[in-house]
């Protein structure tokens, strides 16, 4: 019961549970109950990587770099956000990164080898995606399996019918080329266009990615279905036992996981024209990777939709300072992984500090 | 557990929307554009039939690999061959199925040596075996001292080297060297072999290659960080055709040069987004390897005289013989 109670961020900082209006303690100062919010922790951290390449490489500080950085988060932030939504809800989904790659694969093989108007596939590839969501969950449901196991499986699953399926009808491993028919142009401008902002291009799936952060917000802080997902992942059976439905909550959010997926692969297939099978495989631990780093618990129960966006862009503004600062590229990866955990740690330090006395 | 009864209504749905759609298709490209080719055919060896194992460290789901397999697959059909596929690019697991083709008593087996070390003991087996092994690919400098019986590729370093070239003669002053693998040796060597012949500064970019996104944005980082880039070389055929679009995206003036090819490349090259491409024939590769374990069998030939490598490249192809090439390359072949 705690643990629901905990849920509603709104009600009161997270690691305060138990009883407070008994006198014995006074009202935290408000600085220290910021930081006890999730995504605290992470846009600190973001913002000192932000300021950190400002300093270190000069090329970041013009506004096409901005855009750059931000394409980059955004690709990894619309997963990033129904990845933390699952996570709040006490699981997780290894098969994120090739289910990217199975939906994309999915839209162009169907619009190609039937020669349709492409909307039809990326409408296809939507209920393939939700479908693919709606499958773990149910199988999650049905046999108690730890969601590991059930999303290594489908992860396996996908990435062999990915490669099967594309040599099969295609006869090559990558798809064809669709950009030349009926309604490319539409779905690239929903889904891959840009636009100018005072002479910088910026990419509507950074726009996309804030639109669906907000939704995610007011989801999780304000409406019932939003404290559902933090009774499910806080405790299963106390949020049973005072009626949430755990299992509609649960299939819905792995069917959210599908329908990101869905939009970056959709995203991928309308920016690339053609895809290659192979793709995907990792992007699942990156997902995770900028959800965690956001603020949500491995464990469920915790967390916010706006940390992820942060974690995202933190992941992003890495990425890309390294090459803006010109640096050796054989340590690459390692810079990379010394400034997540950095960040990391900045994010468990502040939420220390602040839940400390 | 009303779920199923639940799922009726939505997949009900879904078979509406299908229906409906159907009647909506594309009046421009697709399949019906695509002409009908079908691969290149020369007639059937009645020699008795015979099993070769292909074993390489393909990645799932490369495209470049795709083009090995079919010019095994070519090889094996006019030669009666039965060809059993197998690949894995964790260096011990290569080794396993090297020893699964053993245990098969194939008579022949063909093996890529992107890890010498790790099939050293293997290949050892397939000699006493009496197993003729011939290398493909990867292993230019190894496949001698393993004592396999000839070997089809090329010498990465020096197609890298041979691009490098090419760079001077375009008069390019400052290149980055996109590797989409960091740590595959091959493209390395590649990237090395750039340094060593181009006149001016060759600089390396590690680009995550699962995730064309981050690939698009990490060169377009690159070439906003230093706009005195005028080449960007890639390293596969996707990775080119992303490049162009990041060249735009950061308003470079820079040219796109790439190692291997595709279809969707091929139209690049024609279309001037792309300037040259080092070909090292992947189709030649597969072909030649499952080619020449039949001569070898057949006739006791080997290509080579045991001694020397036959080189697969490097070949360029541009604008000038690209229309030669495109057909080939629209069958997945080239």
């Amino acid at each position: 019961m705690g643990m629901t109670q905990q849920a509603a961020p709104t009600v009161s900082p997270p690691s305060a549970p138990g009883p407070r209006a008994d006198g014995r303690t006074r009202e935290r100062p408000l600085a220290l109950r910021l930081l006890a919010r999730p995504e605290v922790g992470v846009f600190l951290g973001a913002a000192a990587v932000l300021v950190f390449f400002l300093i270190a490489a000069p090329t970041v500080r013009q506004g096409n770099s901005m855009a750059t950085v931000l394409y980059q988060a955004s690709t990894i932030g619309i997963m990033a956000l129904p990845v933390a939504l699952l996570m709040i809800g006490g699981e997780f989904d290894l098969s994120a990164g090739v289910a990217v790659i199975t939906s994309a694969l999915t839209a162009s093989m169907l619009s190609y080898q039937l020669t349709l108007n492409v909307w039809m596939g990326v409408i296809v590839a939507l209920v393939v995606s939700l479908g693919i969501g709606a499958f773990n969950g149910w199988l999650l449901v049905r046999t108690g399996l730890p969601s590991f196991l059930v999303t290594l499986g489908t992860f396996l699953i996908l990435q062999g019918v990915n490669l099967a399926i594309t040599k099969l009808v295609t006869g090559n491993v990558a798809t064809d080329d669709i950009s030349n028919m009926d309604g490319f142009e539409g779905a690239r401008a929903i889904f891959a266009s840009s636009f100018d902002v005072g002479g910088v291009q910026v990419k509507i799936t950074v726009v996309w990615w804030l639109v669906f952060a907000a939704l995610a917000t007011w989801v999780l802080l304000r409406t019932k279905y939003g404290n559902w997902i933090f009774a499910v992942g806080g405790n299963q059976d106390s949020a049973r036992a005072v009626g949430v439905p755990v299992t509609f909550t649960k299939i819905t959010l792995f069917m959210l996981v599908g329908f990101g997926a869905w939009f970056v692969g959709m995203h991928q297939l309308f920016s690339f024209n053609t895809v290659q099978s192979g793709e995907g495989v990792g992007q699942e631990l990156i997902f995770i990777a900028a959800a965690v780093i956001g603020g949500c618990l491995l464990t469920g129960g915790y967390g916010s939709a706006i940390g992820p966006v942060f974690g995202a862009f933190m992941f992003g503004m890495v990425n890309q300072g390294i090459v803006y600062a010109g640096w050796n590229p054989d340590w690459f990866k390692a810079f990379l992984g010394v400034m997540l955990l950095g960040a990391v740690l900045i994010n468990l330090w502040v939420s220390r500090t602040a839940t400390r006395r | 557990m009303d779920r199923s009864r639940r799922m009726i209504p939505a997949l009900a749905v879904a078979a509406a929307a299908a229906l409906v759609l159907a009647g909506c298709s594309s009046s421009s490209g697709g399949k019906k554009a695509e002409e009908g080719a079908d691969g290149a055919s020369a007639g059937k060896a009645d020699t008795p039939r015979m099993t070769v194992a292909l074993v390489t460290h393909q990645a799932p789901g490369d495209t470049f690999w795709d083009i090995v397999r079919k010019g095994a697959e070519a090889a094996a059909a006019k030669d009666n061959v039965e060809l059993v596929y197998s690949a894995d690019p964790v260096a011990g697991n290569q080794a396993n199925l090297v020893q699964n083709a053993i245990d098969q008593k194939v008579d022949g087996i063909a093996v890529t040596l992107a890890k010498p070390d790790a099939l050293k003991d293997v290949i050892g087996k397939a000699a006493q075996a009496n197993i003729p092994v011939v290398g493909l690919n990867s292993g230019v400098s190894d496949w001698r001292d393993l004592g396999l019986l000839e070997f089809f590729g090329q010498d990465e370093t020096v197609a890298g080297e041979a691009l490098g070239k090419r760079l001077n003669e375009e008069g390019a002053k400052n290149a980055v060297c996109v590797i989409q693998e960091q740590g595959n040796i091959g493209l390395t060597q590649r990237c090395d072999g750039v340094k060593k012949t181009f006149s001016g500064t060759t600089q390396i970019l590690n680009v995550n290659g699962t995730d064309m996104p981050s690939v698009k944005s990490t060169i377009t980082a690159k070439l906003r960080q230093d706009s005195s880039l005028d080449y960007v070389v890639a390293l596969g055929a996707p990775f080119a055709l992303t490049a162009v679009q990041s060249v735009s995206e950061a308003g470079s003036k820079a040219k796109v040069a790439t190692f291997d090819l595709n279809k969707d490349l091929t139209s690049a090259i024609q279309g001037g987004d792309i300037q040259f491409a080092v070909d090292q024939q992947p189709y030649l590769q597969g072909y030649l390897a499952v080619d020449s374990l039949w001569l070898y069998k057949n006739n006791g030939n080997y290509s080579g005289g045991g001694e020397q490598p036959v080189l697969t490249g490097p070949a360029f192809v541009d604008k000038a013989n690209v229309e030669a090439v495109a057909g080939f390359a629209a069958k997945g072949t080239r």
